[in-house]
């Protein structure tokens, strides 16, 4: 673990040196919001950006993905092959850093998804640490995932004059190597100017939700009767936004795509849905989430209490996005405090 | 000009296929009803499945796909290089893979799931409660039971179907009979001019079955509907909820405890199922 600045200057020096041997993405503007993109100009890259529309989780688990190509008739994939290219992800948020470690938990766990740990490998994390909070609609104050935590080959702060450049992994440290753009200083230096910055910054994050970190699965836990499900349940139009852009949702479908000619194909998997009403449907017609109520209190309690237990760790990295995306005006915080409310009375 | 896809960085690697499926061989096939038929598949190089009672596979027609199917036959049977499986068409895969005869072959990935919980039952009374397709599954544990019946003590078989005519599996249903001393009693919804046997739902044989609630386990398998009323039967008579043992049917996508599709709140019924203790589900708003 080492420590060193960054002129802000020689911020775009950096992505020129990393594309050298990498792609590059990171996050840049698309109309009135942000996605991350590749970086073909060092000058697109936004670094004070609000959470892109999708999260980085695309890059390891592509909405679309190959799991093999077949021949019809036959019974075993001729190929199963992944592509990878050396890859950067440059400027993620720590909201999306701890959602690549929910990722990370489920598809390592036995057994081990092999596409994704290929990915995976093939991708180093640059970190950019948010200095003041991106709206209303986040709540990494509460998920406590607003501060850089683990998760990163390199973490980058603005501390005001200069950046402060925490490697955090050997694969890190390859990528600033003795380039001449970053400055040695005093180790100790260095952290208490990132410490000193750090703390000022906690102050101006506020928790939206009024419960605390500790005691939201505890609240889950006593909520599965409440009344807060059929009034989500009444405004949500079923169309699957959330999980799409939520940074944990990891759910598939799988589907064979056949050639034109009918002499083979791809079978591959797909993003889905647990909003989606036909996701828990069995052959036999039944419908075990077939209310909109039921379904949306799936997603809350995939977030706040089934992971804890299983991947001890929360599942929602408080980035906002399900909240700021939802057409019928759903609102985590909302529900959340909701719920918070309805244990304080009980 | 965009240099971020640099071709030669790009490298086509090759993974484990975990999602590319066995080749299995279909060896026999029986239409049993209208719309079930029954199959034995041999898997390539005489491979054994490993299966234990309770397991499914996810069987895969490439350009249709895949689909979970329970695995009906025991790993104790005769010919153990082969399973058996029965499918009632009901969907787009159930439809081309009851199309399928002797001598195609079916890509096979598995077995999955955790299976009947058979060191706990040996030695106690057990109580086989069956409706509709439920035999299916469940015919892998009767006849593990059957070929390894002194394991266990009096063994109770209790069948319910539509009608007369949806019974499947009924000449080797005869046969445990004569061979073996089970108790057994079948009832239809709807009676046909020849059946002389019980009618009405599957409930009503449970009280009418004398058990021993400190040592007998009850299996149910069926759908939905009817676990709700048979576990209210099996609890009237005390038989404690870590004795009722069940199985349950969802969508699976993966078998691997990834996709989603499969998860009763936090249950995921490829991994953690699909037999379950009811003690283990009755707090689970989403299973039943």
């Amino acid at each position: 673990m080492r420590y060193v600045y960054l002129e802000k200057d020689n911020l775009g020096k950096f992505v020129d040196l990393l594309k050298k041997d990498h792609r590059v993405v990171g996050p840049v503007k698309k109309e009135n919001q942000f996605v991350f993109a590749d970086i073909d100009n060092a000058e697109d890259l936004v670094v004070e950006y609000k959470p892109t529309i999708l999260p980085p989780k695309k890059y390891f688990l592509p909405q679309k993905e190959k799991l093999g190509s077949f021949t019809m008739g036959e019974t075993k994939m001729d190929k199963t092959t992944v592509e990878i290219e050396p890859t950067v992800i440059f400027a993620a948020h720590t909201c999306d850093i701890d959602g690549m470690e929910c990722l990370e938990a489920v598809f390592y766990n036995d057994p081990a998804d092999p596409y994704y740990k290929k990915r995976r490998k093939a991708i180093k994390v640059i970190g950019y640490e948010c200095m003041a909070p991106c709206d209303d609609c986040a709540t990494c104050a509460t998920m406590d995932t607003h501060k850089p935590k683990a998760g990163y080959d390199i973490m980058i702060t603005d501390i005001g004059k200069k950046y402060v450049i925490h490697i955090n992994s050997s694969a890190g440290d390859e990528l600033i190597d003795d380039h001449k753009i970053f400055e040695k200083g005093d180790e100790g230096d260095i952290k208490a100017a990132l410490k000193e910055a750090q703390k000022k910054k906690l102050d101006k994050f506020k928790k939206h939700l009024k419960a605390d970190f500790r005691d939201i699965q505890g609240i889950f836990k006593k909520s599965f009767k409440s009344a807060a499900w059929d009034a989500i349940g009444k405004k949500c139009v079923s169309c699957g936004n959330c999980t799409a852009v939520c940074p944990t949702c990891y759910c598939f479908d799988v589907q064979d795509n056949v050639e034109l000619d009918m002499s083979g194909g791809e079978r591959g998997r797909v993003w889905d849905s647990c909003q989606l009403e036909e996701f828990a449907e069995v052959a036999g017609g039944e419908n075990f989430r077939e209310e909109r109520s039921s379904r949306q209190k799936h997603r809350y309690y995939r977030k706040f209490d089934y992971p804890v237990d299983k991947y001890n760790k929360f599942f929602c990295t408080g980035c906002g996005r399900c909240t700021r995306t939802c057409m019928a005006g759903i609102s985590l915080i909302e529900t959340v405090n909701e719920l918070t409310k309805e244990n304080k009375n009980v | 000009m965009c240099n971020c896809n640099n071709k030669d960085r790009v490298k086509t690697i090759d993974v484990n296929p975990l999602y590319s499926p066995m080749e299995g061989t279909i060896v026999r096939t029986e239409q049993m009803t209208e719309n079930e038929k029954f199959f034995e598949i041999k898997l390539e190089g005489d491979r054994k499945l490993g299966d234990l009672p309770g397991q499914f596979v996810q069987l895969s027609i490439f350009g249709i796909g895949e689909a979970p199917i329970s695995i009906s036959s025991s790993p104790t049977k005769t010919n153990k290089n082969t399973f058996e499986i029965c499918v009632r068409k009901v969907g787009v895969f159930t439809a081309a893979l009851t199309a399928l005869n002797e001598g195609d072959k079916v890509g096979v990935r598995g077995p999955f799931g955790k299976p009947f919980p058979i060191d706990d039952m040996k030695g106690n009374d057990l109580m086989l409660v069956a409706g509709g397709l439920g035999i299916v599954p469940l015919r892998s544990l009767i006849n593990f039971v059957m070929d390894k019946r002194r394991d266990f003590g009096e063994v109770t078989i209790l069948l319910g179907c539509k009608q007369p005519g949806d019974r499947l599996f009924r000449e080797e249903i005869e046969s445990w009979q004569k061979s073996t001393d089970i108790n057994y009693a079948c009832t239809v919804d709807k009676a046909d001019p020849e059946w002389k046997g019980n009618v009405g739902v599957i409930t009503t044989l449970i009280p009418g079955v004398d058990i021993d609630v400190n040592r007998t386990y009850a299996v149910v398998v069926g759908p939905p509907i009817m676990y709700k009323f048979v576990i209210q039967e099996l609890i009237k008579k005390g038989l404690p909820d870590k004795q009722i043992v069940l199985s349950l049917e969802r969508r699976m996508k993966c078998g691997l405890g990834k996709c989603g599709h499969c998860q009763i709140n936090d249950q995921y019924v490829c991994q953690d199922g699909p037999t379950f203790t009811y003690e283990e589900i009755k707090g689970l708003e989403e299973a039943l």
